[in-house]
């Protein structure tokens, strides 16, 4: 792998940029692997990358059904933050945070991370509660959080109406180490990074079926042919129910649709994160100035990537109340992306009922702020048969009783 | 926008007309069923890719719950039907195999 530095910048300069070579190889696949990863998402790689760099397992496949980086690591809003309520979702969101925090110097590879603020508006009465709540237990847990009161809200974000006449705003819980980060950044440098250390990244290769042995998976088959594995890694998002039918189980999930949107770009006018949980909106400003947008879920399954248009109608009527002079803005772009979602909101790190295949699913509306911290554990998990980080994100959890339990927490928008 | 027929009052109406409730003719297990049964009841949603049956309610119109067939992969609707059934009705299990043929 060519190292990026200001040396090789310069070197590239003098050449017409034509030594930099591909980010990733394209290579067809083995027979055989150690760990085969179904999924070429944030979470997928981030797990074969920690496999390889913390314990040494490089004999590793990814396979992916579309391309590289396409699904929701791409269709989301960037947005990274750690303010938890719960124990177990503060200790992994916050793991995930502090390695955004180096993962452009880990990676050697540009991933924009801007730890901008992310602030979460209150505007019940049972929001300020819920958040002070939420600052209270952060402090416990070790993550940076403070409640502001309105005029604070008003100085980070000049741009907002804190009187709106239905929701004005009464304050918000802050996290000054938040932000966001370049989402398919995130992706192509770990890929650069696993190909770096010999792994196989696939792409186009579904997986069409799990081949077991006395209730050991002993590989896959793809249409690219059958692979032969000693550990499966299912990390799909949207379509793990999908891939846990042809495992043979079942999982506590629902898939439905998220959407999000950006409108043209505009000058900056707006540098933190804003999210709106009782109007059910939030937004930020991208680097090339669009104003990122994201709203609620549909309520009902679906495969499609297409949501309903009546969520991004009630969004945006929301934020044009909160956001005055976004009222004439026009939109650039909307897309939807398939959220697996579990009853309690909080992620599923877990072995399965089948010997060698484990899951990491669950992450519903809030993925990607997880990402590094998802494969920093998912891959302990993997290699160990044990990670500290997972212990509490097990599949059995439902049927014990023990969740962890965000979507009170959290209201909705994540 | 989602079209659903509601079968109680017969109209044709929009999604945000209606709440939706989720995966239908789930079997509740009695006292004696087990841990994993009662499991399987409360969180083992099927969510398939393809054919779903599920519960919407006309929340902004008669009120009534209703089950509806469509394809989660295509957003084909099959038809509704009353809520007060344990099994699709053989009229949308037609339409859905002459759906899936086509």
């Amino acid at each position: 792998m060519r190292r990026f530095s200001a040396f090789a910048i310069a070197r590239e300069a003098f050449r017409n940029h034509e030594g930099w070579g591909r980010t990733w190889a394209k290579r067809p696949p083995g027979k055989r692997y150690d760990v085969v990863i179904v999924g070429a998402g944030g979470h997928g790689l981030a797990t074969a990358y920690y496999l390889g760099k913390n314990y040494g397992i490089t004999n590793v496949a990814i396979l992916e059904k579309g391309w590289l980086g396409g699904g929701n690591t791409g269709r989301n809003t960037t947005i990274i933050r750690s303010n938890y309520l719960q124990d177990p979702s503060a200790a992994l969101y916050e793991k995930a945070r502090s390695l955004y925090e180096t993962l452009s110097q880990d990676l050697n590879y540009n991933v924009m991370f801007s730890p901008r603020g992310v602030i979460m508006l209150a505007q019940t009465h049972h929001e300020v509660r819920g958040y002070k709540r939420t600052v209270h237990a952060n402090a416990l847990q070790g993550v940076t959080t403070e409640w502001i009161g309105p005029q604070r809200v008003k100085e980070l974000c000049p741009i907002m109406n804190i009187d709106g006449p239905r929701y004005p705003v009464l304050g918000g819980l802050w996290q000054a180490r938040g932000g966001t980060a370049r989402h398919d950044a995130v992706a192509w440098g770990y890929a650069r990074a696993c190909t770096d250390m010999g792994m196989d990244i696939i792409q186009k290769c579904e997986v069409t079926g799990v081949r077991t042995e006395g209730g050991r998976v002993a590989g896959v088959d793809t249409t690219q042919g059958a692979i032969d594995c000693d550990k499966l890694g299912i990390v799909v998002a949207g379509h793990s129910s999908v891939l846990a039918e042809k495992a043979g189980f079942r999982l506590p999930l629902e898939s439905v649709a998220l959407q999000a949107l950006v409108s043209e770009p505009i000058k900056p006018c707006m540098d933190v994160v804003v999210m709106a949980n009782t109007v059910h909106g939030y937004m930020s400003q991208s680097d090339k100035g669009e104003m990122v947008v994201g709203g609620g879920t549909d309520g009902f399954v679906n495969y499609t990537q297409r949501g309903s248009f009546h969520h991004i109608e009630e969004t945006l009527r929301a934020l044009v109340e909160t956001f005055p002079m976004i009222s004439r803005l026009r939109m650039l772009r909307q897309w939807g992306g398939i959220v697996d979602v579990t009853g309690d909101r909080s992620p599923i790190l877990s072995k399965t009922p089948v010997k060698g295949v484990f899951v990491n699913c669950g992450w519903g509306t809030g993925g990607f702020k997880a990402i590094p911290g998802s494969g920093f554990a998912m891959a302990e998990l993997m290699a160990k048969g044990y990670s500290p980080l997972t212990a509490e994100f097990g599949m059995e959890r439902f049927r014990e009783g023990r969740f962890i339990d965000e979507s009170v927490a959290a209201g909705v928008a994540h | 926008m989602l079209l659903l027929t509601c079968p109680c009052c017969g109209l044709s109406v929009e999604e945000t007309e209606l709440a939706p409730g989720g995966e239908a003719h789930l079997k509740r297990v009695g006292p004696d069923g087990s841990d994993t049964s009662f499991e399987q009841y409360l969180f083992k949603r099927e969510n398939r890719k393809g054919v779903h049956f599920e519960r919407w309610r006309h929340a902004y119109g008669c009120g009534k719950w209703f089950l509806a067939a469509r394809d989660t992969a295509t957003l084909e609707v099959f038809g509704t039907y009353p809520a007060q059934t344990t099994e699709p009705p053989a009229e949308i299990r037609m339409k859905i195999e002459k759906g899936s043929r086509g």
